[in-house]
């Protein structure tokens, strides 16, 4: 068997599960709201927080710092990105692959040094 | 089966990006934004490119969706005010989006002529290799500068992001010392007074 249908029946059963969840979601949602008794009235629909009207919106601002873990995050997840391929082939791969890895490791813990000497990491 | 599974994705993927743009609760949208990454990704493993379609799923569902869900909620933003804009940029956005379709009716046009070998362009996976490890076969000498310089990019990233959020210290870290902790005896803590009767005490 060629190896693209081999591999794509491998994820047949992801596939199916999707499926699966997919039906039960709607059937879930859609079963109560078809047989379900309905009767909804102003107090019903109307914001319930712990019995008082809400002071404020709940949109308020964020401490930008939680986007900054965010985006160190990211850069940190791309770097283990380009591990993978390079973790399972490293049996083939000569030493340029291995220590152009080095270097590329290297780069990123300068950065991580920066942001670690800089305190990016501490929380107040 | 295969096309009918493509059709079923590719269409969910559409109806995913029509509900970004059309969702009123900034919120919703980035949750179909979502939707389309995974759809994009599923695409991605039918055509075979495996590493792809997990990479988005990492990063873009597990990374870059929460980071604009923080934009969303962080920068208080007035929408109905953004909505009235719509208008004004209605023409921008048309020609940026008329200038992708028009990229995309090119490629389609020339694609039976390109030289390259058409099993490569269509089937990412060749021979006995997963796609994963083709890509660990070439990324690393072949195309070695562009990893490196990928590696400077995510370092730059890194740098600028620490200088544009960070502000300076002003001494409120507050960091635990084990030595200090153990080194401590009851009287550097506690001070034992007598208080006579009928008098105050200064602490």
């Amino acid at each position: 068997m060629d190896i693209t249908t081999a591999y794509l029946t491998d994820y047949l059963p992801i596939l199916l599960f999707l499926l699966v969840a997919a039906v039960v979601c709607v059937a879930a949602v859609s079963l109560s709201l078809l047989a379900g008794i309905n009767r909804p009235d102003a107090e019903k629909v109307s914001q319930y927080e712990c019995g008082f009207e809400p002071f404020e919106s709940a949109r308020i601002k964020f401490d930008v710092r939680f986007y900054l873990v965010a985006i160190l995050f990211i850069i940190f997840d791309l770097e283990v990105a380009f591990l993978f391929p390079w973790a399972i082939t490293l049996k083939d791969l000569g030493d340029t692959s291995f220590w152009s890895m080095m270097l590329f490791l290297g780069i990123l813990t300068v950065g991580f040094i920066y942001e670690w000497k800089k305190g990016a990491l501490d929380w107040e | 089966m295969l096309t009918a599974v493509f059709y079923v994705f590719a269409s969910l993927l559409v109806l995913g990006a029509l509900g970004v743009i059309a969702a009123r609760n900034p919120v919703h949208a980035v949750l179909f934004l979502i939707f389309s990454f995974f759809n994009a990704a599923a695409l991605f493993l039918l055509t075979g490119a495996e590493f792809l379609a997990m990479l988005l799923v990492i990063v873009y569902v597990g990374a870059v969706a929460v980071l604009f869900l923080f934009v969303v909620m962080m920068l208080d933003v007035d929408f109905a005010a953004l909505k009235k804009g719509v208008s004004r940029n209605l023409p921008i956005g048309l020609a940026i989006g008329g200038l992708l379709l028009a990229e995309l009716v090119a490629i389609y046009s020339i694609w039976p002529q390109l030289s390259v070998p058409q099993p490569s362009l269509s089937d990412p996976v060749s021979g006995s290799m997963t796609n994963t490890e083709a890509l660990g076969h070439i990324l690393y000498d072949k195309y070695l500068l562009a990893f490196q310089g990928s590696g400077l990019i995510l370092l730059v990233a890194m740098i600028g992001a620490i200088v544009l959020t960070l502000r300076p210290k002003d001494g409120r870290v507050k960091r635990q010392n084990i030595a200090d902790q153990v080194a401590r005896r009851p009287s550097d803590a506690m001070e034992i007074i007598k208080v006579e009767s009928g008098k105050g005490v200064d602490i």
